[in-house]
């Protein structure tokens, strides 16, 4: 180790470097032709198997999918997705050994409006989609993301699910659906050839006002997931879909985690990178490509010939600190080449989570925008409340408020009653004192922290969508309503924050 | 004394965009006493092909992390990643893994 002459070959980690004339791991005959995790080489007939194997063993293992139901496929066209919607082609196919049983259908949600893409590039790049989604024969919807400002206000909220199912239900399920119709191979649907929908330039300019209130491009990308999701729900929900399937990969999931993290949704990961997420109650939304990583699912599409589209994004292009969720993602990527065990580790890790059960079931308690449980409780001793006071001891030292641990929960009493059901968000409108320019707005009691920090970076408020800012104006009314009445009540509420 | 040498090269997943949307570029690489390796492929193309940014492409003497390069639609790293020797006719494909191209 310590001569002068020495030579090294390659990192020094690894002792034998694979080469062509290695011979494939799995079955010892053909030569290898992939390399997956640290040092397995597969070859081409080995790694498609392990791949089918894979989504099939994804899905049964967590029998979340029953026989016959309906699911949505959220195809973004880029690799995972596409990859995802060709094992379920491939899971459906008649020769399949022990096929897949569901009813697929696929949602497209076309983006191009928040990267200011021409509209003759959009409709190109929906074609495209188009033609690939005609391939499979499942129905199809293309979906242009500026119908999200149209949606109404019942889609932030969660809608009561099916009853926790018991154990032997599945199986139960499974058999039932074997006797009654094995041979009927349930048609997916009709596929339709609905024109698409034509979008309008002021909504893709109103759209493109929304984002551009973000001040930074963190705030930008978050916002853009949540309006995503609500669209997605949306669209399940009035089409009839009970589950949507996302095709987020292994390496994609373990930069959102680490992201998450340093964007303050910590309480929030197990819902944002677990297999199935149900926060919306009726819609629940499954993964099934969180244990693919990318380099798999890149192989396996130019092996096998799947076809995806690349559609450019918010930060394509972008330099590595331009946001919290690309310098992550720089750092996961970068780190995975010199250690190869990384993403899976971060993923192992990502499984072990749960979230609490039972913590937030009314509308009123769950975050407006991400509709997930709210977690500031801002008690005494916090982390929160810490933050809190320095906030309000770093602002402008006005009269104010004279309590010790500042409460959000119920701003609207303090000031002046909120007239005909205008915020009294709206800066300095109406009835506001100037120690009332000192507090802030009360949106902010209805978000969760990471959502409450999203928008603070935006200028204004008033440029979300109608849906959010009805939803809200209600919740504040009904949390005003209550403070109001608690003395009457006999019971206590569950709680107060 | 090596011969031209006649390489397909292929982008996908993005990386395309770093060279004018193009996927497809048959090219020749000028004969050069040594043969061809990809190291040196690298650098011709940065210094030949690469339109922009090349900070997005390569890092150092390799691609940036999250680039997968297939050779003759094998792993590289099963052919000897950066000392492979390039023959005539072989396809080289580089794939983006990235959210951001």
């Amino acid at each position: 180790m310590c001569q002068v002459e020495e030579e090294y070959h390659g990192p020094l980690l690894r002792e034998e470097l694979p080469s062509v004339s290695r011979q494939c791991v799995k079955c010892k005959e053909a030569s290898a032709a992939v390399v997956i995790r640290a040092g397995d080489a597969y070859c081409r007939g080995c790694f498609k198997e392990y791949f089918i194997h894979k989504f099939r063993a994804m899905l049964g293992k967590n029998r979340l999918i029953f026989p016959g139901e309906k699911v949505l496929l959220a195809v973004s066209g880029g690799p995972s997705s596409c990859s995802m919607l060709s094992q379920v082609q491939e899971g459906l196919s008649q020769n399949a050994h022990k096929k897949l049983r569901f009813l697929p259908g696929i949602v497209y949600i076309d983006e191009g409006g928040t990267v200011g893409q021409s509209v003759e590039h959009r409709r190109r790049t929906v074609e495209d989609l188009r033609a690939v989604f005609r391939a499979t024969g499942f129905p199809f919807l293309m979906v242009p993301l500026e119908q999200v400002l149209d949606l109404p206000s019942s889609v932030v909220l969660s809608a009561p699910g099916a009853p926790e199912q018991e154990a032997g239900a599945y199986k139960a399920a499974v058999d039932h659906f074997l006797l009654s119709d094995g041979s009927s191979g349930a048609t997916a649907g009709q596929q339709q050839e609905t024109p698409p929908p034509e979008v309008q330039e002021a909504h893709t300019h109103s759209l493109q006002r929304l984002l551009g209130s973000a001040r930074t491009l963190t705030a930008r990308e978050e916002l853009l997931n949540i309006l995503r999701q609500h669209l997605l729900v949306h669209t399940a929900r009035s089409a009839g879909y009970s589950k949507v399937m996302l095709g987020d990969s292994c390496t994609r999931l373990a930069v959102k985690l680490l992201s998450s993290i340093s964007l303050g949704r910590g309480a929030q990961l197990a819902h944002d990178t677990g297999f199935s997420d149900s926060r919306y109650g009726d819609t629940i939304l499954v993964r099934p490509m969180r244990d693919y990583s990318a380099k798999e699912i890149a192989y396996y599409n130019r092996m096998f010939s799947v076809p995806s589209v690349f559609t450019a994004g918010l930060d394509t292009k972008t330099a590595d600190k331009s946001s919290i969720q690309h310098l992550t993602e720089s750092f996961v990527i970068k780190l995975q080449a010199d250690f190869p065990s990384t993403v899976s580790t971060i993923y192992r890790t990502s499984e072990k989570l749960q979230s609490c059960k039972g913590s937030a079931s009314a509308g009123g308690d769950r975050c407006l925008l991400c509709v997930c449980a709210l977690d500031t409780a801002a008690e005494n001793a916090s982390a929160f409340s810490a933050t809190l006071i320095s906030e309000q001891l770093s602002r402008t030292k006005s009269p104010g408020k004279s309590r010790q641990a500042p409460e959000w929960t119920a701003p609207a009493s303090q000031c002046c009653s909120i007239v005909g059901g205008e915020l009294c968000g709206n800066r300095g409108r109406g009835c506001c004192s100037s120690a009332k320019a000192s507090e802030p707005p009360p949106l902010r009691s209805l978000l969760c922290y990471s959502c409450q920090l999203t928008i603070k970076d935006m200028s204004s408020e008033e440029v979300l969508p109608l849906y959010i800012l009805s939803e809200a104006e209600r919740r504040l009314r009904r949390s005003q309503l209550r403070e109001e009445i608690r003395d009457f009540l006999l019971e206590d509420e569950a709680d107060e924050g | 004394m090596a011969a031209p040498v006649a390489i397909h090269l292929e982008f996908g997943g993005g990386a395309e965009l770093l060279f004018n949307g193009v996927k497809d570029h048959h090219v020749t690489l000028p004969s050069q006493p040594d043969p061809w390796d990809v190291k040196q492929l690298l650098v011709w193309i940065q210094q030949n092909l690469l339109k922009e940014r090349p900070e997005l492409f390569v890092q150092g003497d390799s691609v940036r992390p999250g680039i997968l390069v297939l050779i003759n639609d094998a792993d590289w790293e099963l052919m000897g990643e950066l000392e492979y020797q390039l023959q005539d006719q072989d396809n080289v494909v580089f794939i983006s893994t990235l959210h951001g191209g």
